[in-house]
């Protein structure tokens, strides 16, 4: 077969690959994109969106329980979690056809295959180990992911010990789990699978769950995780598991003392590995450090023409970045004006478990070890209208801000509805606000984002509802 | 009624400036004429009369305030026996004529317009809406950066927190926003002091004088921004050097140096080939038809740049006589504005170093600097023989955007032969 060219081309097609590509064909440029499995990548088939779904499902499930909390007697009911999974699969499947348009629409060529750089401009797409493809490409954009991290002793079996994979499409609902790592997929599982009734044991390696976010805001989504009936052992490692016919013996050691917790089903969620093996990158002058790819602030590789973004290249491994890392790269090759690079601190992280969480920049620990002298806002939604109306008043928001500048250096919040309003932060971090704009800003009445107003004039002073 | 004092322009175009210090006190009485206040601009420090009597009632602005804009309320002074509860009654804002310099005619002061009509162009720029993040906004407001003169690096140019971590702290960058109009010093890509801080080389720190600072902009602006091009040429002073001995020795303390044959041959040259007494401007050559010399002078603080007005229709005596006091006012910072702000063309002359050749850069808006070393007994080949000759090198920069090469090496040949036929400058 002869070579293909193009003048992009994007090996894999995750929310990095796929925005990349459309961004590509949208500037002019004749685009290709390479993907091995499916068009949308893990966040669309098995991570971000189907565990929304499975989320949302966990969620109806505790407002029924609940019910009588808003006038309603409810004295039996089931649900079945074939059909919750299920559903769970048609949002990914629906969501992954329409990338496939998306594409379509932008007239990007999509090959289904592996992706391997062979040298200068150079790609190989091969299908089940037969080169299917060869493209020459002025430009290529690494976008090739991660998967999740093995720990030794904690291998996954696909039956026993899941991956999110698995924990995301079994085949009966486990009656109990031992989540390990508390990071965003850990919690989010724990908190599907406690909130339909399963035993949750959570085992965490550092100090607290959660360990990115603020210490306030994970001590209190702690709080209410154990309050949910969830057992949460930190400074804890799994140190060995005794693999039964149908259950797990995990072997937890804290505190000096090892633990012995009899479960139906491990969940690993220890962090994610780049996929930067066999993609050629010894045929180019592409570095990786510990496994992830070296790029500068525009993304590109130390290999010209080379560029990579999202999972495969340094964190925060979340797929908003991804996207936007896929748009700088390509706007930068266009030669566009104005494009700048990513500020790290502008990147909101969410994790949808409940109560939700959400945060962006610094957090206040992290501020005061870079010597800001802070000024820190607190709120409780105990405060707030709205909040109370829904009865989610469980959680706060925290704001931190320089002292000196007025700058808001972070936000971080656990509390109802919070992934949808960090973006307010966020636009006004972007923005480099101060506490004056956001005080100047007039919140609609009554909403539960008017806690975030109440916490920015806290920091100053000047809460009125506290 | 109290009457305001105000920040007086002491130059066309002076913006702000240092209230050095206070002469009188509040309760001092003053006259017209007493000298109530000293303040520095960016080039020299200036006495501040009172031209009306009365009580000095309230110091507004305190000694040792920097950056006072011009025409900003300063005092207040009170009529004889008026009650100092008039002064909360005070208008905001009268003609600013109360006060006027030392040692200026008091229309000059009287007509503030003028001065304020240059400024407005530099400030015209600097009100314009400057695109600029909340918090870029703040961080300027308190390291006091002027915003219209930094670029930004954000969405659609908007000036950004990174974009002022570069910027230089403090006035100077407003200063040279409004004081030289669109021009902006690049800020210079290494910092010696980190440099020097990184790698332990000890050292000093001199903050940097109004003086120094106009120099550095100045300077930079002309080496940056004026294509220059140099010519050199030697002149045999033998004749010059014997008219000068003959001169002196003639009257009792007359003492005419090397100096003045110069500026004289210097204004002389430009009245002979008026093609070099030029300015260059976007729109027009400017071709004056005078020729005022610069002289540059170092002084404690710095270079300044005293000016001989028409000095090809002064007399080597009176040339003489104004430089001496010139010279001498400028190492004290006592030199009016007026009287170093212009010239058409400037003389530097390092010769009494012992400096044989150097270039010179060109002061803006002039296009031309006569560089002069010293004059030294060289050997020179005359009619195939060799022979001694006190022989001085000039070499001259001129602006090419308003004098080409051929009428640059016109005038120094106009220029050469005054100096080397001396008797020319007597006339």
């Amino acid at each position: 077969m002869s070579d293909q060219n193009f003048d992009v081309v994007v090996v894999g097609g995750g929310p990095g690959g796929y925005v990349a590509a459309i961004r590509a064909a949208q500037l002019g440029f004749s685009t290709a994109i390479v993907e091995r499995e499916h068009l949308g990548g893990i966040c669309l088939n098995w991570g971000c969106i189907p565990t929304k779904a499975l989320l949302r499902s966990a969620e109806i499930n505790s407002l029924i329980k609940h019910a009588d909390q808003y006038g309603f007697k409810i004295d039996s009911y089931s649900f079945d979690f074939k059909k919750i999974i299920e559903r769970s699969r048609k949002v990914a499947a629906q969501l992954s056809g329409g990338i496939k348009h998306l594409m379509k629409k932008n007239k990007v060529t999509v090959f289904d295959g592996h992706g391997k750089l062979l040298g200068k401009g150079r790609l190989d797409v091969s299908k089940d180990g037969k080169n299917v493809a060869t493209i020459v490409a002025k430009h290529i954009v690494l976008a090739t992911g991660a998967r999740a991290r093995v720990l030794p002793g904690l291998e996954p079996d696909g039956k026993l010990v899941w991956t999110y994979k698995e924990a995301m499409n079994p085949e009966a609902m486990p009656k109990s789990v031992l989540v390990v790592g508390s990071g965003a997929i850990g919690i989010e599982f724990a908190s599907f699978y406690r909130q339909l009734g399963a035993d949750v044991t959570v085992v965490e390696v550092m100090d607290r769950v959660m360990p990115v976010e603020d210490a306030e805001i994970s001590a209190i989504a702690r709080k209410q995780f154990e309050k949910q009936g969830m057992k949460i052992m930190t400074g804890a490692k799994v140190v060995k598991l005794d693999r039964g016919a149908n259950d797990v013996t995990v072997h937890v050691e804290a505190g000096g003392k090892t633990e012995q917790i009899k479960v139906e089903r491990v969940i690993s969620a220890v962090g994610i590995v780049a996929n930067t093996e066999n993609i050629g990158v010894e045929n180019t002058k592409v570095k990786l450090d510990r496994g992830h790819i070296v790029v500068n602030e525009w993304l590109q590789t130390d290999e010209p023409g080379v560029y990579a973004i999202g999972d495969c290249v340094p964190g925060p491994w979340l797929a908003h970045k991804a996207s936007h890392e896929g748009v700088i790269c390509i706007e930068k090759i266009k030669g566009l004006p104005d494009v700048h690079p990513m500020k790290r601190e502008n990147i909101p992280g969410c994790t949808y478990c409940t109560p939700q969480v959400a945060s962006v920049g610094l957090t206040e620990a992290k501020a005061k070890e870079k010597g800001y002298d802070v000024k820190v806002g607190r709120f409780p939604f105990i405060g707030n209208g709205k909040a109370v109306a829904l009865g989610e008043t469980d959680g706060m928001i925290k704001t931190v801000f320089d002292a000196k500048t007025g700058e808001l250096l972070g936000a971080h919040m656990v509390g109802p509805e919070v992934t949808e309003m960090i973006q307010g932060y966020v636009v006004g971090k972007t923005m480099e606000t101060t506490e004056l704009d956001l005080m100047h800003t007039i919140f609609p009445h009554p909403t539960i984002s008017e806690a975030m107003h109440e916490s920015v004039l806290d920091a100053y002073g000047k809460a009125l509802h506290i | 009624m109290p009457h305001n004092v105000l920040m007086p322009a002491l130059s066309p175009t002076m913006t702000e400036g240092k209230l050095a210090k206070w002469v009188k006190k509040e309760g001092d009485k003053v006259k017209a004429g007493d000298v109530i206040a000293e303040i520095e601009t960016d080039k020299a420090t200036m006495e501040v009369e009172a031209v009306d009597e009365g009580v000095l009632a309230k110091i507004v602005v305190p000694a040792g305030t920097d950056g006072v804009k011009v025409n900003s309320l300063i005092a207040m002074l009170l009529e004889e026996g008026e009650d100092a509860s008039a002064l909360s009654n005070a208008p905001a804002a009268p003609a600013p004529k109360t006060v006027t310099p030392a040692n200026q005619p008091a229309a000059e002061a009287a007509k503030p317009a003028p001065a304020m009509a240059v400024a407005t162009p530099a400030q015209a720029k600097s009100s314009g809406r400057v695109f600029a993040s909340p918090l870029a906004k703040r961080i300027a407001k308190e390291k006091g950066i002027d915003l219209s003169a930094i670029k930004g690096s954000g969405p659609h140019g908007r000036i950004v927190k990174s974009d002022l971590d570069k910027a230089p702290a403090g006035a100077a960058a407003s200063k040279a926003a409004a004081a030289g109009g669109s021009f902006t010093p690049a800020a210079s890509s290494v910092n010696a002091q980190a440099l020097a801080d990184a790698y332990g080389i000890p050292y000093t720190l001199t903050p940097n004088s109004g003086v120094r600072k106009v120099i550095a902009r100045r300077l930079s602006e002309s080496k940056q921004t004026v294509p220059h091009f140099y010519l050199t040429v030697d002149c045999e002073l033998d004749a010059l050097l014997a008219l000068r001995k003959q001169l002196n020795d003639s009257m009792d303390g007359l003492k005419i140096s090397v100096n003045d044959f110069i500026i004289k041959a210097t204004a002389a040259a430009l009245q002979k080939f008026p093609a070099a007494n030029v300015s260059w401007t976007d729109d027009n050559i400017v071709q004056y038809t005078r020729a005022d010399v610069s002289v540059a002078v170092a002084t404690p603080n710095g270079l300044i740049t005293p000016i001989i007005v028409d000095a090809a229709n002064k007399s080597l005596k009176v040339i003489s006589s104004e430089m001496k006091d010139l010279g001498a006012r400028a190492k004290e910072g006592k030199l009016k504005p007026q009287e170093f702000q212009g010239g058409t063309i400037s003389v530097s002359n390092l010769g009494m170093f012992g400096i044989s050749q150097f270039s010179a850069i060109i002061n803006p808006p002039q296009a031309a600097i006569l560089a002069v070393g010293a004059g030294q007994e060289r050997v020179v080949v005359k009619n195939g023989q060799m022979a001694v000759a006190n022989v001085m090198t000039v070499t001259a920069s001129f602006d090419h955007r308003a004098i080409d090469g051929a009428v640059g090496a016109e005038y120094l040949q106009v220029f050469k032969k005054l100096i080397e036929n001396p008797m020319g400058l007597l006339l």
